[in-house]
């Protein structure tokens, strides 16, 4: 885990907490997202924090057509990378996008359309080297349709199964893709809503992402009980779960 | 596009470290520098809460959390001086720059609470007889003021905002960063000597005499002792301990990582009374006198309540109230005495008293800290405690003393004017840069700050 790792994404609340748990087992870093001022702030953190090299750059998940040439880039900077986290994602807001193309399309390009076009850039590029790990954040949304958050929901599934089909790509260039899949957790997308349950701290999620990394695990629910929760969502009956107002 | 909003959560119950007295509020929490800002109709920047009163809540306000704004911006390893935003924990100084060889330059007996929350309070430690209160080893600040505009002030830089700011309670504006300087240390461990003492004429020699002196000071009191052993306690001395003073197989600098024992439930409110806090204190008073000379680490040292997560919850539902107060020189040791002969003659279980010498008063307009004595008290909440608790603020304004705001839950507005000679020079910088009087908080309202 020591070679340069590249965070798209990074001032997500789980973003900087892998980052800085990553960080703290010697791992360089090249933190990328559109928020220069907070990345430059959640950049120096770490490097004080831990000593390592910190770099930042401009990524904008929404543009495709500039992927390449970020990775390019940030890639000769560091000197290549060895891993990548993907933690870009909206949650967006479901009745807006029931009406809203816009809104609907917002969230299903960053939480699904950017990863697509991203990770087959990074994937490209470590099916070459023969080596490398791809963390990505989907979420236990992505494992059930509901009524409640569909369209976020829908774009989350995608990514886990496109993940699912690049893990088996990947794994005879020995390059190993790691799933996860954190219930509600404590940062500024959640904040404010209402009983949510299994509320995890961004600090937990961080180290446990960095532990099933090193586990060399294929799928991480987090916390671990939200693997038992879904078992059962998914388990009722489509007749029954439409039923049901979740 | 996917605009990010300020969430707003509302928070029924919200107090602070003591859970009395406690309100609703409605709360931000922003994770973004640039989101931290006044909110609503009127607000208190909150840090983690460790103020044991309503210094950090607002019936009806909303609540500012800093506390995910907590990234360090810049250090200079070489100089000790550190650059960070107000939300980081004085757990986090110490997890990651003591292996670096800083401590703090002044710690409170708790790093679960904020660099934010130490400034604006104004905290001492131990070594306030040394090196005085944290305002003192603070080079500048950044302060939002009510109108959003962000302004950078300091000792030598609009000093009359600095100064009303340092210990001023969230009340002048939300610090977003400050600069600080960190103290040297050559291992995380302390060279500590303990001292038995029989009565209060020899706690307050051994807290007076330069004989006895250390960078660090503190006297344990049983309050429940009488007659000729009233004030009998354990002194207690500290210095950071040298690289050749410990003798460890791996690095001095570095602890081994330990677990935080969450204290499980609310204990009823009938678990502490005088016999079992006459017990604990027995047994204190044995274990820790016969101690003498040793070596531990700065957790056991400083902060000995961190070690179980919630301790606070030990007073039951109900909560407990925190006592402190300062008495100039002057009248210290005949006011000290006559208010543990009240504690004791009434018999309020008091878990930990603790005492100790503060040196001369720093330029802070509501400062707590002055040249004198100051008693520190957990009460557990009581039928007749608000009233016996009164008396005891009268004595405490009869000997020039005042109460700390940052613990106080209950002092009435002529006992906080008799005690802060300042509070007209603070509410005229107050009012300039806050006119409309956006920030604000239950205690500012409690105690008639600038009415
Ligand atoms: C076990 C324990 C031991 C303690 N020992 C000591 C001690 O030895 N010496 C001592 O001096 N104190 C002591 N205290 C009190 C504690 O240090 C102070 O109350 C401190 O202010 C707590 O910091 P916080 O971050 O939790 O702030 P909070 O409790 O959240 O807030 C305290 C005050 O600071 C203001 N504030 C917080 N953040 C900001 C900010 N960013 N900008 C502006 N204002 C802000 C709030 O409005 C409020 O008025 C102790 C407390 C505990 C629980």
């Amino acid at each position: 885990m020591e070679g340069p790792v590249l965070v798209l994404g990074a001032t997500s609340g789980i973003a900087r907490e892998t980052a800085l748990a990553l960080a703290e087992k010697g791992a360089s870093l090249f933190l990328a997202g559109r928020d220069l001022d907070e990345l430059e702030r959640v950049a120096c953190d770490i490097k004080i924090r831990t000593n390592v090299r910190v770099e930042t750059g401009r990524f904008d998940a929404d543009d495709c057509s500039t992927h390449l040439a970020f990775f390019q880039d940030s890639s000769s900077v560091m000197g290549g990378f060895s891993g990548v986290v993907y933690a870009v994602g909206a949650l967006g807001d479901q009745i807006r996008s029931q009406t809203d193309w816009q809104e609907a399309h917002a969230v299903l390009h960053r939480n699904y359309v950017a990863a697509v076009s991203v990770l087959h850039v990074v994937a490209a590029a470590f099916e070459k080297a023969e080596s490398g790990w791809i963390v990505a954040i989907s979420s236990v949304a992505g494992d059930r349709g509901r009524m409640s958050n569909y369209v976020y929901g829908s774009a989350k599934g995608g990514l886990t199964v496109f993940l699912q089909g690049l893990r088996a790509r990947l794994q005879k260039s020995g390059v190993h893709v790691l799933t996860v899949k954190p219930g509600p957790v404590d940062t500024a997308m959640t904040f404010g809503m209402d009983k949510l349950p299994l509320l995890a701290q961004p600090k937990v999620i961080g180290r446990a992402i960095v532990r099933a990394l090193e586990n060399g695990k294929d799928v991480a629910y987090l916390p671990g009980p939200w693997r038992a929760v879904m078992f059962v969502l998914r388990s009722v009956p489509e007749s029954v779960f439409k039923k049901t107002k979740l | 596009m996917l605009p990010e909003k300020t969430a707003v959560k509302s928070l029924s119950g919200l107090g602070g470290w003591g859970r009395f007295p406690v309100t609703d509020v409605e709360a931000v929490r922003p994770e973004k520098a640039r989101d931290l800002s006044p909110v609503g109709g009127q607000c208190i920047p909150r840090g983690l809460g460790r103020a044991y009163g309503d210094a950090a809540v607002l019936t009806g306000g909303t609540v500012v959390m800093t506390e995910r704004l907590n990234r360090f911006l810049e250090f200079d390893p070489q100089t000790g001086v550190l650059r960070a935003e107000a939300g980081v924990s004085l757990r986090d100084v110490l997890r990651y720059l003591v292996p670096q060889g800083w401590f703090l330059p002044v710690t409170p007996g708790t790093k679960n609470c904020t660099l934010g929350g130490c400034f604006a309070a104004d905290v001492h430690g131990k070594n306030h007889h040394r090196d005085g209160t944290f305002s003192r080893h603070v080079y500048g600040i950044e302060l939002v003021l009510a109108n959003g505009e962000r302004v950078r002030c300091g000792p030598d830089d609009r000093p009359d905002l600095f100064w009303a700011t340092a210990g001023g309670m969230g009340l002048t504006g939300i610090v977003s960063e400050l600069t600080l300087q960190l103290t040297p240390v050559e291992s995380a461990y302390m060279m500590v000597r303990h001292t038995r003492s029989p009565d209060l004429d020899r706690t307050f020699e051994l807290l007076t005499d330069p004989k006895y002196d250390a960078r660090y000071t503190v006297a344990w009191i049983d309050c429940l002792a009488k007659g000729p052993r009233l004030g009998r306690g354990v002194f207690m001395a500290g210095e950071h301990a040298k690289k050749s003073e410990v003798s460890l197989r791996n690095d001095p600098l570095v602890l081994p990582e330990k677990r935080v024992k969450p204290f499980p439930f609310d204990l009823p409110g009938w678990a502490l009374n005088p016999l079992t806090v006459k017990t604990f204190n027995r047994v204190y008073d044995a274990f820790q006198g016969r101690k003498g000379e040793f070596v531990c680490d700065y957790d056991k040292y400083f902060y000995p309540l961190d070690g179980i997560e919630g301790w606070n919850r030990m007073y039951g539902k109900r909560g407990f109230v925190q006592y402190q107060y300062v008495l100039p020189t002057a009248g210290a040791f005949e006011g000290t005495r006559t208010i543990l002969e009240e504690l004791s003659a009434a018999g309020r279980a008091s878990f930990l008293a603790v005492l100790k010498r503060f040196g001369p008063q720093g330029p802070g307009m509501l400062s707590f800290p002055t040249e004198g004595l100051t008693l520190a008290l957990d009460i557990p909440m009581a039928d007749g405690l608000m009233n016996f608790l009164e008396r005891m603020d009268q004595t405490v304004s009869k000997h020039g003393g005042r109460l700390y705001l940052a613990k106080d839950s209950r002092m009435k507005p002529d006992v906080f004017r008799a005690g802060y000679p300042r509070i007209d020079e603070f509410c005229a910088v107050r009012s300039a840069v806050d006119p409309g009087g956006r920030f604000d908080s239950d205690l500012a309202r409690r105690i008639g700050l600038c009415r």
